[in-house]
């Protein structure tokens, strides 16, 4: 046993010459240029939470809750009508959304192999991309021209159609993924097709369901273009769903263009409340989608 | 912890050395309390062809099942074993574009007339997976899940079917104690058991078995083997195999496969396991045995 065939044509040892300094070399100024790339991403995203953090706390008063808007002289009021509208709209755009895209999502993945589901898939997908003040103007058309009114209806609608394509893929991908063998294990002790889908795979991928609808609420809770020709806004309180309604998002975006500091304060604690908002959902998204993996071992 | 798992493998292998399981010693021969002559055919399958679209995969077999005893069904791989099996319950009808013809009678029915509902077959003929695919629930719902959507029974009678089921898959008593805990939480070969159990808790008249001990240890394997010959004396069973040995030590009969030059699978002979593994009447069949090819 010789060694010496390593380390001809050299002194140094075979586990340490040029061509493995050059590599190494590489190799660091490519982890260098990676983490690079991630703080240079990173850092938009601590810049707005910090920046709406710091400016948004100060006017997060109880009165932002409670209170009306009140004109700029009195102090400018909260914005309640504006969080009740959101929850209202939000609340039925997931009623709505889930429905039909759960519904649709078990289509996709348990019945649809032909060019429907197919043609379905790619519309979906299509619809995911579409900007968001596009189905507005959609909804516009299709509910406030024909109702003589813009509306709570007309804005959830316009939320719900954001929605869908999430919540549909998303279910899509999840029931997919439950293994053949539980369907066949089902089947094979009589149970019909559509009570194995309700009673075995529907269970299995519910917490993945869950996750992926509760990003896709959080996702539409902050969407402003698609309100502008739908909800409108409203200065007041709101039952009707077929009246104009106000919506956080909505009333951050009139403040934060016009011209009272009062307005931008307010702005400011709406954009924190929003923003509190949907780090709720995503925190509950990941600690549902953390207990599925746990549950797993 | 080590020592009970020791205790428990010298158990296994005082097991190993009953002549009931003891190799080259064949069920039917070993078994006698098991009517192995003269029964009842359970099923007979007469000329019964399967088609993927125009692809014939099965060729015109024609084979009687015994009732009460085991059937082994052995075959070099992709000869049809498994589609066959899946035949017998209709699991097969669940490929897109599949299509069957011939008939297989159950008590004299054919399970594929016009008006036979599929879902109604599975009812009469369980099935038992080459994996272990127990739900991801309890113990006591993977059991009861059959029957609670069947609506057999509820409340003390359901409890009662659970632990006869899981008695019968000689489970129980590992189990007992933690009946509501994720199935999840069993071995392997507890699993298997545990989707042997959940398949008797239908009442079966058949079970199908599709290379139940594949992905289990040989110590899983033997329990599951000895499950097989206490479950023959109530149940019809039918088994794919890849190890012959074991077809050896649990069938009653054996039925060996071919794939012919069409890459269809056929029937070569089907007879006592005893006659298949000694004295077999088609030289291709003695080939096989003897490990010439396959």
């Amino acid at each position: 046993m010789s060694v010496t065939g390593f380390q001809s044509g050299s002194r140094r040892s075979a586990f340490a010459t040029a061509a493995l300094d050059r590599r190494r070399l590489v190799d660091r100024v490519m982890q260098a240029l990676l983490v690079l790339a991630i703080a240079i991403a990173i850092v938009p995203l601590i810049a707005v939470l910090g920046y709406v953090l710091a400016k948004g706390i100060p006017g997060l008063r109880i009165t932002l809750f409670t209170k009306l808007p009140r004109p700029v002289d009195l102090g400018g009021g909260g914005m309640a009508n504006s969080m009740i509208g959101s929850l209202i709209m939000v609340g039925l755009a997931s009623v709505l959304g889930v429905l039909i895209g759960v519904g649709g999502g078990i289509y996709l993945a348990e019945y649809g192999h032909g060019r429907l589901a197919a043609a379905i898939r790619f519309f979906a997908d299509v619809l995911s991309g579409i900007p968001s003040i596009t189905v507005g103007l959609f909804v516009y058309v299709l509910l406030v021209v024909p109702l003589h009114s813009f509306s709570a209806l007309a804005g959830a609608v316009a939320l719900a159609i954001l929605m869908l394509p999430l919540v549909m893929r998303t279910t899509e991908e999840m029931m997919r993924l439950v293994p053949e063998t539980l369907r066949e294990a089902s089947l094979a002790l009589g149970v019909p097709r559509w009570r194995t889908i309700v009673s075995v795979v529907l269970p299995a991928a519910l917490e993945g369901i869950i996750t992926g609808t509760l990003l896709a609420i959080a996702r539409v809770a902050g969407e402003t273009a698609p309100l502008l020709f739908t909800a409108f806004g409203n200065e007041f309180w709101q039952r009707s769903l077929l009246k104009p309604i106000d919506a956080v998002p909505l009333r951050v975006f009139k403040y934060a263009i016009g011209p009272y500091d009062v307005w931008h304060k307010l702005a400011q604690a709406g954009a924190l409340v929003l923003i509190l908002f949907v780090l709720v959902l995503g925190v509950a998204a990941r600690w549902i989608a953390g207990r599925r993996r746990l549950s797993e071992r | 912890m080590a020592e009970n798992e020791s205790v428990m493998i010298n158990e296994q292998e005082a097991r190993l050395n009953t002549p009931a399981l003891r190799v080259g010693q064949f069920a039917s021969q070993a078994a006698v309390a098991a009517p192995a002559e003269a029964t009842a055919a359970k099923m007979q399958v007469k000329n019964l062809n399967f088609y993927y679209g125009t692809f014939r995969a099965l060729e015109d077999i024609s084979l009687e099942i015994p009732e009460r005893q085991i059937l082994a069904i052995i075959g070099p791989s992709g000869c049809g074993k498994s589609t066959f099996l899946r035949t017998l319950n209709r699991m097969q009808d669940l490929v897109p574009g599949a299509r069957v013809e011939g008939q297989v009678l159950l008590n004299g029915e054919d399970i594929y007339a016009p008006d036979v509902d599929p879902v109604a077959v599975r009812t009469h003929v369980g099935m038992v997976f080459q994996r272990p695919n127990p739900f991801p629930k309890s113990i006591y719902d993977n059991v009861a899940f059959g029957p609670r959507l069947h609506r057999r029974c509820k409340g003390k009678a359901l409890d009662d079917l659970v632990e006869q089921s899981l008695r019968a898959a000689a489970l129980w008593d590992e189990v007992k104690d933690k009946l509501h805990r994720s199935a999840f939480a069993l071995s392997g070969g507890q699993q298997q058991r545990l989707c042997i159990a959940r398949a008797l808790a239908m009442e079966p008249d058949v079970l199908l078995m599709d290379e139940p001990a594949s992905a289990l240890d040989p110590i899983a394997t033997l329990k599951i083997e000895e499950l097989m010959l206490e479950l023959a004396q109530r149940y019809t069973i039918v088994i794919v195999t890849h190890n012959m040995q074991q077809a050896a030590r649990v069938a009653h009969r054996t039925a060996f496969f071919m794939v012919n030059e069409r890459r269809a699978g056929f029937l070569v002979e089907c007879d006592t396991t005893a006659t298949i593994f000694t004295a077999p009447k088609d030289k291709r069949t003695e080939e096989y045995i003897t490990g010439r090819f396959g």
